[in-house]
């Protein structure tokens, strides 16, 4: 009898810490989160536990982001499956195609540009600036500033720089 | 990412953190073009010293960098010549006769940012023109 209740009682111990082993939802959900927080991938996505089920919800950067939290979920102990409603960034629009001066502004503006150095020449064609003669070294970073707000598709540098 | 953009990425990234407003990254014809408003002329100078630091002698043809200065009318803005005066002018253009000068280092007030080139500016003694932006530094 004696012997019986001891055994029950170990039985009973065993059984208890044996179902202590299987995490609960919520420590689920923190140890997911925290394993989110760890990786730069999963930004966005969050997890809710039920029944050891992980549903992720959010909207990451891409596909391999989408992935990525889901296997990270997946790997999480006490999680039975997962079920990712994860969404993905549309990408955004391309930039538009940079706007380039009609040649006579170019030219108007060079002129502009190039009147306080004489050593320069410059010529616009095609929305391409080019530039021949010499230049001071001082004076090299003032004149390419000026010469690329006037919008030009490209600058040739062909300056001697002095 | 590009070939041209991993080259300018520090100065894509430096824009980025500088605040650089309608910042605008696009390519065309293997140029890479980089637009937008700086807050302060400080601003866009630390971005041509990178771009100075990539390709010292800006020789490469494959970037062009568009940044303007963010100034508002009523701002003061320095006179930054090399050592002369600025020429106030009638119209915007180097075509337009000469109303007056500003001194240099002389600080004067904004009325309108023309365009990028040309602002109309007046001078403490009352003289108002347009004046070539590239040697006006906004305070």
């Amino acid at each position: 009898m004696k012997l019986s209740k001891i055994l029950l009682a170990l039985f009973l111990t065993a059984a208890v810490s044996f179902i202590g082993c299987k995490p609960k939802d919520s420590t689920i959900q923190k140890n997911i989160a925290d394993k989110f927080a760890a990786t730069p991938e999963c930004a966005g996505a969050t997890a809710t536990v039920f029944d050891g089920v992980a549903t992720l919800t959010g909207q990451v950067k891409d596909d391999m982001c989408k992935n990525t939290a889901e296997t990270t979920a997946k790997n999480v102990k006490g999680v039975k499956s997962v079920v990712n409603d994860l969404t993905v960034t549309p990408p955004p629009p391309p930039p538009a195609a940079p706007t380039v001066s009609p040649d006579t502004a170019l030219s108007q503006g060079v002129t502009d540009a190039t009147k306080d150095f004489p050593t320069v020449k410059a010529t616009v064609n095609n929305g391409e600036i080019t530039l021949t003669g010499t230049i001071k070294r001082k004076d090299l970073t003032t004149l390419m500033q000026s010469l690329n707000s006037l919008h030009p598709a490209k600058i040739n540098n062909q300056l001697t720089i002095k | 990412m590009s070939a041209l953009q991993d080259k300018y990425k520090q100065l894509i990234d430096a824009a980025n953190a500088a605040g650089i407003s309608n910042l605008q990254v696009s390519e065309q014809g293997n140029v890479l073009h980089i637009s937008g408003n700086a807050p302060t002329g400080a601003a866009k100078d630390q971005l041509w010293e990178i771009y100075g630091k990539i390709d010292p002698d800006y020789r490469a043809g494959d970037l062009i960098l568009d940044i303007d200065v963010a100034a508002s009318a009523g701002t003061k803005a320095k006179v930054t010549t090399d050592s002369t005066a600025l020429n106030i002018r009638k119209g915007p253009g180097t075509d337009q006769p000469i109303v007056g000068k500003a001194a240099h280092g002389e600080i004067v007030t904004l009325q309108n940012k023309t365009n990028e080139q040309w602002w109309l500016i007046k001078t403490d003694s009352g003289v108002e023109g347009y004046a070539y932006a590239q040697y006006l530094s906004p305070q």
